[in-house]
């Protein structure tokens, strides 16, 4: 076989797998959060619920798509698409599971943690333009805000990784993977951990940091004139958002697909998939429990805590591993 | 070499683009686009670094503060039709610095071989994307950076933060600059003037 074709079969594959895991995220969040709201949830379509997410895409489908007459045309039409592409370009770099031969991840690329960046950077394109093509105001607030809470957050994030990076000493997804054969880097990497998870919540704008598409002070914020489809795409990419940043943090942290208790019985992509869920889990948490930031608060925790410690993270295991040699 | 002439060309249809939009932020998605096509230039030559930090840095941070203050400023304003035509006054001097710098490329490429470096000028070989320790990857790139290039690196880190010291310097406004006093003589005015109220 040649090796495009079986890169797209494998691109083919890992789409379908990655949307299915979308769909039933969301009817995950929506059945956690219905519980620990006391509530039953979505349990209407289907037996316990479970044809909700293809309900939802048929009702999204036949949704009328608006464009409104002081749009930018071009830009409107452009900027979900941005958001989306960017959002499913991360699955090409992330190995699933184990692999000598490359199976298990489109392409194994060497500098693995850094392509993941770069797209996730380019990702606030797609709500910014979005806000600006709309036209109108709720939007263009909600754009503002979330370029600079991105833009805020990016910054800390990153560092927050680099002492994973240092410890490993490589930038290969896979070859971080296996310096945690011993020790999973959530335990050296406490703090960093914790920075990251906070850091990746508002760079997937979820609670409590939703503030750009705030409802009860923007309407629907930057994707206030989004209706159908485009809409729909927009939704499909925040939740790849938070896929990505909950694999990248079982790859960085719990160690990726390494066994936990040495029960290398069970296969790693089980590994692997068990931990991404708990991460996803924690978010659904996250969201039930906390209320939503203040804009002005939310700037300074960014700027004046989350960024000085990250930093003091990273000179502190610098010079660790400079001292061990 | 038919990816070079793929993304020549699309890099040139870009630069175009973004110079030839009458709407501004139209013009940054042409530029975006430029930029994701040059990194993926950098790509094909094996610097997939470079790459990753063409796409951060420019695309990533300084494309978006773009962004960010064009849709803050421009928002509402006409695009950029009316106003003289500063065209024909601009016509000579540009041509003149355009064909000088071609001609200097071309006087450059014309007194070397074909190739950009002889082979045994480069430290490293060229190799497969996503191999390390081969030209253009991250390890390659961070040893280089720390000792052979690490004086320029360290100088240009310098200018860059005199740069930005020189715009807080400018910009910022001594007396309005928000000090702790400050915020507590605010509270104290505001409870003040509520105390007052509801007397």
């Amino acid at each position: 076989m040649p090796l495009w074709l079986f890169v797209v079969i494998k691109s083919a594959l890992v789409l379908f797998v990655v949307v299915t895991t979308f769909a039933y995220a969301m009817l995950a969040e929506r059945k956690v959060l219905a519980w620990m709201q006391l509530r039953p949830g979505p349990n209407r379509v289907g037996p316990w619920g479970l044809l909700q997410p293809a309900a939802d895409a048929a009702k999204m489908l036949f949704k009328e798509d608006l464009t409104p007459a002081t749009a930018d045309s071009l830009i409107y039409r452009l900027a979900p698409w941005i958001s989306m592409i960017t959002a499913m370009g991360v699955f090409a770099v992330i190995p699933f599971s184990e692999s000598s031969s490359g199976l298990w991840s489109i392409g194994d690329v060497n500098a693995g943690i850094l392509f993941v960046f770069s797209l996730t950077s380019l990702g606030v394109y797609g709500i910014s333009l979005a806000g600006w093509s709309s036209g109108s105001k709720f939007p263009l607030l909600g754009s503002l805000r979330s370029t600079a809470q991105m833009i805020s957050y990016e910054l800390a994030m990153t560092l927050s990784v680099v002492g994973v990076l240092i410890l490993a000493g490589t930038t290969s997804l896979a070859g971080i993977v296996h310096a945690q054969n011993k020790l999973w880097f959530v335990i050296p990497q406490f703090l960093g951990f914790i920075i990251y998870v906070i850091t990746a919540v508002a760079e997937t704008n979820r609670a409590p940091f939703d503030l750009v598409e705030a409802e009860t002070e923007l309407v629907g914020g930057f994707h206030t004139e989004y209706s159908g489809l485009r809409f729909g795409l927009f939704f499909i990419a925040e939740y790849l958002n938070m896929i990505t940043v909950s694999c990248i943090a079982t790859l960085l942290f719990f160690g990726g697909w390494n066994p936990l208790f040495g029960l290398s019985v069970i296969p790693g992509i089980v590994w692997f998939v068990l931990k991404v869920g708990f991460v996803i889990f924690i978010y659904i948490w996250l969201r039930a429990t906390l209320p939503r930031l203040r804009y002005d608060r939310l700037m300074a925790f960014g700027w004046q805590v989350l960024l000085p410690l990250a930093t003091l993270n990273l000179m502190a295991t610098a010079a660790i591993v400079a001292w061990k040699g | 070499m038919t990816f070079f002439w793929v993304l020549a060309i699309a890099l040139i249809a870009t630069a175009v683009f973004t110079v030839t939009q009458r709407s501004p932020v139209h013009s940054v998605v042409g530029l975006l686009a430029n930029f994701v096509v040059l990194a993926t230039l950098y790509l094909t030559l094996n610097a997939e670094f470079i790459f990753v930090m063409q796409i951060i840095v420019y695309a990533g941070a300084i494309l978006v503060l773009f962004v960010f203050v064009i849709s803050l400023l421009s928002a509402g304003t006409g695009p950029f039709s009316e106003g003289p035509n500063r065209m024909p006054r601009a016509l000579v001097p540009a041509a003149l610095v355009a064909l000088t710098g071609f001609g200097f490329l071309i006087y450059g490429l014309a007194r070397g071989p074909l190739g950009i470096l002889p082979p045994h000028v480069a430290t490293s070989h060229p190799g497969e994307v996503g191999q390390s320790g081969v030209f253009g990857s991250v390890a390659d790139f961070g040893v280089a950076l720390f000792s052979t290039h690490l004086l320029p690196f360290e100088i240009t880190a310098f200018i860059l933060m005199v740069a930005v010291i020189g715009v807080v310097v400018l910009a910022g406004d001594a007396a309005l600059a928000p000090t702790r006093g400050h915020h507590v003589r605010r509270r104290t005015q505001e409870r003040e003037a509520i105390v007052k109220a509801e007397r």
